[in-house]
């Protein structure tokens, strides 16, 4: 069962597919969203959160790319720029191969079909009114398919995802459990056919055991429809079992990026290592005594200058305070590139800690 | 079955006159529709300045029991049998009145959700202000001073300022701060707490977890914590409490539940949390979803979903195993000989 798992770079041909294998499924480059704060009698714009800042990654075809960080770090914002729910400021969006948006590019339309959506909260992002069939029915009704063709697809989804459709087509949401409901959700996103998946805390409002279930759902019809998947969440456990590579967010920006088991093993950004020492053991005897990350994050309405994690990172120098440090080449494709925006990872970086010369680039 | 089964587990505790003590508790919501049994039997002790942590899933009932204890469920709709002392109060026959003065002084609750429990018109101060003001008779300015403590107390940065805030105007973990400081305003002897980590990132909920043991240990508390993060028990709890559809199913020792399970929920629960599993294999998730709590199976309730239950498992509800430890497991499978309890699937297989 183990060989033909998951293999980012080398998934199977998909007729669907433009750009070729090694194009990768979606590249962000330099996505940014700042939210206008108003106020005054004229309601003029005095100051801006700066929600996503210069943001770029890309995600390979048939990879999971899971995004972590604290509440309000941008990771939500960043999934609805990427679904276009909201707008962006700056940034482009390359969705295998080609530019979304623009007078030759994607149209907003079949991004859409592409690109799907789960949310966390189970319920409130099904219709209430709505047998959960016809929910399921709603998307390719829309984009065009006849009520009898939507129908026999939904029916054929809701197999899919583990729910029988003579006994939940006809029923509604108040009538599913939380489990059920998220069932529902993915069949829905599922039904336009789409090729990358975003899963915003997909399962963090589960009891455990439904968790459990879940993750193993998403990981069989990722086999299944050749799926890719960006999987956002705060529950870092989990992330590392579904991840094949992590990007870890702070304050709008991203700060570190490799793939899941360098990220959990080997930290580089003392962000990153703060978080990973907030998991909490099973042992009772192994007990923290002392909080890894004291404090909020700060505003961001006013980030801190340099780099964005000075005010509340152990090893703080004046270089921090004054020199925002660099990610490096993110868009470079490469499988098991570990990068992080520290000034300790970068050589003559004039931060105490940094490597003396330029032995690993 | 050879096991040493005791129903009260008082017996198994060494210490005599436990603080809190729940013997036989049964909560049922009556409507026009159906009977939800929401607690069905559940017995415990817990010493003064002790943790004690329920874990279950969402419907196990753990909350309807914390509830219970305050008396918050709606009076014509709730049948409460059993026991509640809280010291020496017994929470079922004092009157209403009384009630209302335990609340808050005596036993005193922290909620899963900062925002619904904090009052969006009132500011931090005035309702931390009032509490005390309601229950010791302070004046408004000496009220002010103690809420100002308070905050201090559980570690808000620059609480002058955070006194004259709205909770709008708090990040979530300083709201549950505040939620915190309110709780304690009257010092209560016995702390409940209905999952105050849950809405919390990671990071702010070790905060959370380590200021409230700290407290806890400090003010010599006795404290209930619900959650179903079993790595949040392990950071907080003396003892732990399984709970699934309205009953204990596995009880004892933090370290005893936590690392060495031995009811079949207990065990799955553990197995089905993903913590660096190999991500090439699907995790053992419990197949089926918990019982429908207005027709619950007779015999055990987690034998439909168990891989181990056998004919014996769907017929009577297992009696509860403890062992010298006071480490009890309602299973059949389960025996505690002389030594520490044990699971044995091969048990009450019939022959």
């Amino acid at each position: 069962m183990t060989d033909h798992m998951m293999t980012p770079r080398t998934a199977p041909v998909d007729p669907r597919d433009r750009g070729g294998p090694a194009q990768p499924m979606l590249i962000v480059d330099g996505m940014k969203k700042y939210f206008p704060i108003r106020a005054g009698v004229f309601n003029r714009k005095v100051a801006e959160v700066k929600a996503v800042d210069d943001v770029s990654f890309y995600v390979v075809k048939g990879e999971t790319l899971g995004i972590v960080g604290e509440s309000g770090c941008g990771k939500s914002t960043l999934a609805r720029l990427l679904m276009h729910l909201i707008e962006k400021d700056a940034g482009e969006l390359i969705l295998d191969g080609d530019l979304v948006g623009g007078s030759t590019g994607v149209l907003l339309d079949g991004l859409r079909r592409a690109l799907q959506m789960v949310f966390q909260d189970s319920s409130s992002s099904l219709n209430p009114r709505l047998p959960i069939e016809q929910s399921v029915a709603y998307g390719p009704k829309v984009q065009g398919a006849s009520g009898k063709s939507a129908k026999a697809q939904a029916r054929s989804l809701m197999e899919k995802v583990g729910l029988n459709p003579n006994l939940f087509g006809q029923r509604y949401p108040h009538e599913l459990s939380g489990g059920q409901k998220q069932r529902v959700n993915i069949a829905r996103a599922l039904a336009l056919a789409p090729r990358l998946l975003i899963l915003d805390e997909a399962v963090s409002a589960l009891d455990k055991s439904v968790e459990a279930q879940v993750l193993n759902l998403l990981g069989d019809i990722k086999k299944q429809l050749n799926l890719t998947y960006i999987f956002i969440s705060h529950d870092l456990h989990v992330v590392r079992y579904i991840s094949d590579r992590v990007m870890v967010m702070y304050l709008g920006q991203l700060v570190e990026i490799g793939p899941a088991d360098q990220i959990y093993e080997a930290p580089k950004h003392p962000y990153t290592q703060a978080l990973l020492a907030c998991r909490l053991s099973m042992d009772p005897e192994a007990r923290v005594d002392a909080a890894p990350l004291a404090g909020d994050p700060p505003s961001p309405v006013s980030p801190p200058s340099g780099c964005r994690f000075h005010t509340r990172c152990a090893f703080v120098e004046d270089v921090c305070k004054a020199k925002t440090p660099k990610l490096g080449d993110v868009l470079k494709l490469s499988a098991d590139k570990h990068l992080a925006a520290c000034h300790m990872v970068h050589p003559d970086s004039g931060h105490s800690r940094a490597p003396a010369h330029a032995t690993a680039a | 079955m050879n096991a040493m089964t005791s129903p009260d587990l008082s017996q198994a505790t060494p210490h005599p006159a436990p603080f809190l003590r729940v013997e036989d508790l049964r909560v049922k919501f009556v409507s026009r529709d159906a009977t939800v049994r929401a607690v069905n039997g559940i017995s415990f002790n817990l010493e003064r300045g002790k943790v004690l942590c329920v874990i279950g899933e969402s419907g196990s009932g753990k909350s309807v029991m914390m509830r219970s204890l305050l008396r918050l469920h709606p009076k014509k709709r709730t049948v409460i049998e059993g026991t509640m002392m809280v010291g020496e109060h017994d929470i079922g026959a004092v009157s209403d009145r009384a009630m209302t003065q335990l609340r808050g002084s005596l036993i005193s609750m922290v909620f899963q959700e900062p925002m619904t429990a904090l009052d969006p018109l009132y500011t931090v101060g005035d309702q931390i202000a009032e509490t005390v003001r309601r229950h010791e008779g302070l004046s408004k300015e000496a009220a002010w001073a103690r809420a100002l403590e308070l905050l201090e107390l559980v570690r808000v940065p620059s609480p002058e300022r955070r006194l004259k805030a709205y909770p709008h105007e708090l990040s979530g973990g300083l709201r549950q701060r505040a939620v915190i400081a309110m709780a304690l305003s009257c010092r209560p002897s016995l702390l409940l707490a209905d999952e105050p980590t849950t809405a919390l990132d990671a990071s702010v909920q070790i905060q959370i977890l380590v200021l409230l043991r700290k407290i806890q240990q400090e003010m010599g508390m006795s404290m209930i914590f619900v959650t179903h993060d079993l790595g949040v028990a392990a950071q907080i709890a003396d003892q732990v409490a399984v709970m699934y559809a309205g009953r204990i199913i596995e009880y004892g020792n933090a370290r005893d539940v936590l690392l060495n399970p031995q009811h079949p929920y207990t065990k799955a629960m553990l197995a089905a949390t993903a913590k660096d599993q190999d991500r090439n294999l699907p995790l053992e998730a419990i197949a089926g979803n918990p019982p429908d709590l207005r027709a619950l199976p007779d015999g055990c309730s987690f034998a439909p979903r168990c891989k181990y239950a056998g004919p014996d498992c769907i017929v009577t509800m297992p009696p509860p195993v403890t062992d010298i430890r006071g480490h009890m497991a309602r299973c059949f499978k389960v025996e505690a000989a002389d030594g520490p309890l044990a699971f044995d699937e091969r048990v009450a297989e019939p022959a």
